[in-house]
């Protein structure tokens, strides 16, 4: 029984290869690979325009890709739909905050619930002692995850009323909430300030160590080169380097690509 | 204040004054008008469980109202089933037909759910036209049995009133139920950010579909109940203009209101009984209305009263 065990271990949570995607004529990603070790947390980095959204969007299946494969777990994703692969277990944060504004923040991460949960309109209306049950659970689901980001103390208010750095923390309880083994965040630390982004590191810290592995985007270089183990980058679609902050930091390629662009 | 003694409370007067009503409403015709607010508060929140609360148009929901009106009406008249027979066959092929039109519609979004659901709305009025042979045609088809049970006549008078109104007290109990479930907070997430609900994990065209099925279902027990208290039936009150007013009706009152959709039916039900004189212009009026809720009350009549009182409140 301990051998596949160790298998389990040693394979990498998330693995692309070969993964390729154009919009007309313009190619969006080309032939990325890579891998995302279980426990880790990896930066995907890269000039503007590099495909570092686009991968995302392949990798939840908002996008189909052109070809290549992404194994999950062990299996391959294949053509599932998006709320499909949540309920695997890959959840995921918007660049651009996308809160459901006039909901509670309490409701927004109750929606994030939603693939845990099973209460369909039968349930909601007959409300047998099972539905109740699982409504109450889900609640208190919702409010613990509220709490792990700071933020129970507002679970009443509509969600489009909080501050943005707020906001961005409920988008991180919602995702929480569904219980993934992957979390991926498109530029978490994007519109806050300096104190806020620190926390945002000490966060990602935590939340690595309920055993859910990161993936990020993220254009704060200081942020990425301190919490990221492994980091991909990207240039015109393609996987130009992937290494350590310490080996990123050292390669001609990512130096050539950022030059002039942005600063290290 | 509990949610459930608030409940209790307001189901309670609820009750309270639409039992009142029928004990104490004497003229037929004033029991009769008020049994049509009472249709129509149906269709609307149905309409707007879709509409107001998941966010997608329909313009063609009259079409599901005819079709609860048609299917128990032929099936009675050619065949001489009893209606309560016919109820269940108007509700599941309303939903069928909801579930097959539903199915490619529902990944339209905006205009262009809008445009589709107009085209099904005029397809279904052409065919309550053209099917002469069972639906009459335009000149509609007569001769529908009553709702009895036993002695009692359930279509005439206060009888016909309790039976509609229970209908809507109890739609309003399961719409607000589902409105606060798991699949209603995934209907209004939905209603924010499709990309996002997916995101999170909601199987946005299941629980699009479900939502517009169940719109059709209310509908069509709306169509039926209508059907077999007139007793006559013809196209013209299922056509595209009854679903706009439809529309009207959830908007004036409401998106995403069931309280709402009470006020916005009963306003425009009732507007044109008391308007007899602008008979010719109805349509000019009320268009005239739905601009002036669009520009002074964009949230819908039924919030910002309640708003209004609370500011009356703090006073």
């Amino acid at each position: 029984m301990s051998a596949p065990k160790k298998d389990e271990a040693a394979r990498p949570l998330l693995a692309l290869s070969g993964i390729s995607k154009s919009f007309g004529g313009v190619r969006a990603a080309a032939d990325v690979s890579f891998a995302v070790e279980r426990g880790s947390i990896t930066g995907l980095i890269g000039p503007n325009g590099a495909g570092k959204t686009t991968l995302f969007n392949i990798i939840t299946g908002v996008y189909s890709k052109d070809c290549g494969s992404i194994l999950f777990d062990g299996k391959d994703l294949g053509k599932s739909p998006v709320h499909e692969r949540v309920s695997l277990g890959i959840a995921r944060t918007f660049q651009n905050v996308e809160l459901f504004s006039g909901m509670s923040v309490l409701e927004n991460v109750l929606v994030g619930r939603h693939v845990r949960t099973r209460n369909g309109f039968f349930g909601a209306v007959a409300q047998l002692p099972r539905h109740r049950a699982e409504e109450r659970h889900a609640h208190e689901h919702a409010l613990k995850m509220l709490d792990f980001v700071g933020l129970a103390h507002v679970a009443k208010k509509p969600a489009g009323d909080l501050p943005f750095g707020w906001q961005r923390l409920v988008e991180i309880a919602r995702a929480l909430a569904s219980d993934p083994a992957l979390l991926l965040l498109d530029e978490p630390a994007a519109g806050l300030n300096a104190i806020e982004t620190r926390q945002l590191g000490g966060l990602l810290g935590q939340i690595r160590q309920r055993g859910i592995t990161l993936l990020l985007v993220e254009h704060d270089m200081s942020l990425t080169m301190e919490v990221c183990d492994c980091i991909a980058v990207l240039d015109q679609g393609r996987k130009i380097a992937f290494g350590t902050p310490r080996q990123i930091q050292a390669d001609k390629a990512v130096i050539a690509a950022y030059l002039g662009q942005e600063e290290f | 204040m509990k949610p459930i003694l608030r409940n209790i409370l307001v189901y309670g007067a609820f009750i309270g004054v639409v039992a009142a009503y029928g004990l104490l409403q004497k003229s037929t015709y004033y029991l009769q008008l008020a049994t049509f607010v009472g249709l129509n508060t149906l269709l609307a929140v149905g309409l707007n469980m879709l509409m107001g609360y998941a966010g997608q148009i329909s313009l063609g929901h009259a079409a599901f109202y005819g079709l609860g009106a048609y299917v128990s009406g032929m099936l009675t008249v050619h065949l001489g089933w009893s209606p309560w027979l016919t109820l269940p066959c108007a509700l599941l092929a309303a939903g069928a037909v909801a579930f097959v039109v539903g199915l490619p519609t529902l990944r339209l979004t905006g205009y262009y759910l809008a445009m589709g659901t107009l085209g099904f709305g005029m397809i279904v009025n052409i065919l309550f036209r053209e099917f002469r042979r069972f639906t009459g045609g335009p000149s509609g088809l007569p001769g529908l049995p009553e709702l009895t049970i036993g002695s009692i006549n359930l279509s005439h008078g206060a009888n016909a009133l309790f039976l509609v109104w229970g209908c809507v007290i109890a739609a309003f109990f399961i719409c607000e139920r589902i409105v606060n479930s798991r699949m209603g907070r995934a209907l209004r997430a939905i209603h924010y950010s499709e990309r996002a609900a997916a995101a999170v994990g909601v199987d946005t065209a299941s629980a699009k579909l479900a939502v517009f099925v169940f719109a059709a279902v209310l509908a069509a027990l709306a169509g039926f109940l209508y059907a077999h208290m007139i007793t006559f039936i013809s196209p013209g009150s299922f056509n595209f203009l009854a679903s706009v007013k439809l529309v009207a009706m959830v908007v004036i009152g409401g998106m995403a209101s069931i309280w709402g959709s009470l006020l916005g039916a009963s306003l425009l039900t009732l507007l044109p009984d008391f308007l007899h004189i602008f008979s010719e212009y109805e349509m000019i009026v009320y268009g005239l209305i739905l601009m002036l809720v669009m520009i002074f009350f964009p949230e819908g009549l039924f919030r910002n009263l309640v708003k209004l009182y609370e500011r009356a409140k703090k006073r």
